[in-house]
């Protein structure tokens, strides 16, 4: 369960004040918005990387307001991927389970299901500065996923991919959401991807966050008409 | 495919048209193509002729150096045994700062490039000041440092009751020297080098549950390579040609203290022109050396 109440965000010139939101445990959430509206701050207020000045951020009734970042268990998957750059795909799926202080064996295991899971077994022992977006998205995913986290953050995850890696990408992710049963906040700009994913939508708009009716993404005559 | 307006071949009848059109008006020479953008050749040739002069006097010193000495003066320089000592105390102080300043710099330039707080600036500021102040500055302040009294004693004579070491006019006070500078320029390096760093890997890390001493470690530490090697690269040559602080601080005392540097001047002062020049170019060699291992050894480490 994710609960924003009151939150007010302030950094240079861009602010958001008061917003609310309130994402039910096992649900998977869409976001979306205009670019530069403050959707990759809120993600990032939820998961610690943005001091927020007001308000309270809850994680399954916990206020987590003033938590450090890695105390949270949010799983993170940002707009850029962010890998490390000098680590193996391995490497990225183990990362925080080594932080955990997990068993060998257990590392070994879990490694494995999540390569399975996200069919990326092949890539294992690759670096990841010649995967392919796609590649890389799932290793992202996987990193964030390693270590059960209790919610998932997914910044516009399936963007820059071409049609058939997107769709693949969007059936993983409605099934990995379906085994975990995990409360995800996904942001994005396509309304295709919503419609495909969303059990709950919000909008941000003009610094307003509002929850929409799932009807609001069905089908409009503007996107029927594209090619 | 693009179609090109200038070319009129199996078009329809308008876009012929058009370009008999445009064909009337432009013939060859026409104002149409009438500009042409000009030769760059005096681009280069002002550009290299002014760069060029630097890497020509460079090239002109060392070649004066050259013509001047002979390698029997090489070998008489190297035969002499407080020429000897002092390339042995030359490689192992400037080895030793350089390793100083990179232990002292990596963490001092992570936490510049990735923390700001009050009083940033001021940090900023100090550190400057070696890169700025006359080297001789910094040797009369280490010394004035070591013997300001503190109460009865003072840091040199702490420094010999507790650990036993003599500092001021012994090889640690060619060190501590040579660090005071070469660590400056080594912090701006390790700085530029985190500055350049996205920090979104390591921000990821932080929401995967590990503490900052894992992210510094894991993830940019492994990054900061290039830069690490690039620091102590410039650690090394800067130790190397310091002059200034070591003859204040440490004095020139033959067999103990003398570097390479110190040599010259040694050399220098008692009319030993040719084994002057002998030594400047041995350390011109050294440096070149260094310079050269290291950025070989610097790029194989990152690809």
């Amino acid at each position: 369960m994710i609960e924003l109440r009151d939150i007010t965000i302030r950094s240079g010139p861009f602010s958001l004040t008061n917003v609310g939101l309130s994402i039910p445990e096992n649900t998977y959430a869409v976001l979306m918005g205009g670019t530069g509206q403050g959707k990759t701050t809120i993600l990032e207020a939820i998961c610690g990387l943005r001091p927020v000045t007001g308000g309270r951020v809850l994680l399954d009734g916990n206020d987590i307001t003033c938590w450090k970042p890695g105390d949270r268990g949010v799983g993170y998957v940002p707009q850029d991927l962010a890998l490390f750059p000098m680590m193996t795909v391995r490497g990225h799926l183990e990362f925080a389970l080594r932080v955990r202080h997990w068993s060998a064996a257990m590392i070994a295991e879990r490694v494995a299901e999540l390569a399975h899971v996200l069919g990326i077994e092949s890539l294992l022992s690759r670096h990841v500065t010649n995967l392919s977006g796609g590649e890389s998205q799932r290793v992202a995913l996987g990193r964030a996923l390693s270590f059960r986290p209790r919610v998932l953050l997914m910044d516009e995850p399936l963007n820059a991919l071409d049609e058939v890696t997107r769709d693949r990408l969007c059936e993983l992710l409605r099934s990995v959401q379906k085994q975990t049963g995990l409360t995800t906040l996904h942001v994005t700009h396509s309304r295709v991807e919503a419609r495909n994913l969303a059990e709950k939508f919000f909008v941000l708009e003009s610094g307003q966050l509002r929850e929409q009716p799932l009807t609001q993404l069905n089908p409009q005559p503007t996107e029927n008409a594209k090619p | 495919m693009t179609t090109n307006p200038g070319e009129p071949e199996g078009v329809s009848p308008r876009t012929a048209t058009d370009a008999v059109d445009v064909r009337g008006l432009t013939p060859s020479g026409s104002p149409r193509f009438a500009h042409r953008a000009g030769s760059d050749v005096p681009f280069f040739v002002v550009m290299w002729g002014l760069g060029g002069s630097f890497i020509v006097l460079i090239i002109a010193m060392l070649a004066a150096d050259l013509a001047f000495t002979s390698p029997k003066h090489f070998a008489a320089a190297l035969s002499k045994p407080e020429i000897q000592r002092a390339v042995q105390l030359t490689l192992v102080s400037c080895s030793i700062s350089a390793l100083l300043s990179i232990w002292v710099a990596t963490p001092l330039g992570y936490l510049l490039s990735r923390f700001s707080f009050r009083g940033r600036w001021l940090i900023d500021t100090l550190i400057d000041i070696p890169v700025v102040l006359p080297p001789l500055v910094i040797g009369l302040s280490l010394l004035i440092l070591f013997h300001l009294p503190l109460g009865d004693t003072n840091l040199e004579r702490i420094m010999q009751e507790a650990f036993g070491l003599r500092v001021t006019y012994a090889e640690p006070a060619v060190v501590l020297a040579q660090f005071s500078v070469a660590c400056a320029f080594a912090v701006q390096t390790m700085r530029v080098t985190f500055d350049q760093i996205d920090t979104r890997a390591e921000q990821v890390a932080l929401t995967l549950g590990c503490r900052r001493s894992r992210v510094f470690l894991e993830i940019a530490l492994p990054q900061a390579w290039r830069g690490i090697v690039a620091a102590l690269t410039i650690a090394w040559a800067r130790s190397l040609g310091e002059f200034g602080p070591i003859l204040v601080f440490a004095g020139a005392t033959r067999m103990r203290t003398e570097v390479l540097s110190t040599t010259v001047f040694l050399e220098l002062s008692v009319g030993q022109l040719e084994a002057a020049v002998a030594v400047s170019l041995l350390m011109v060699l050294a440096a070149m050396a260094v310079l050269g291992v290291v950025r070989l050894l610097g790029t194989k480490v990152v690809r």
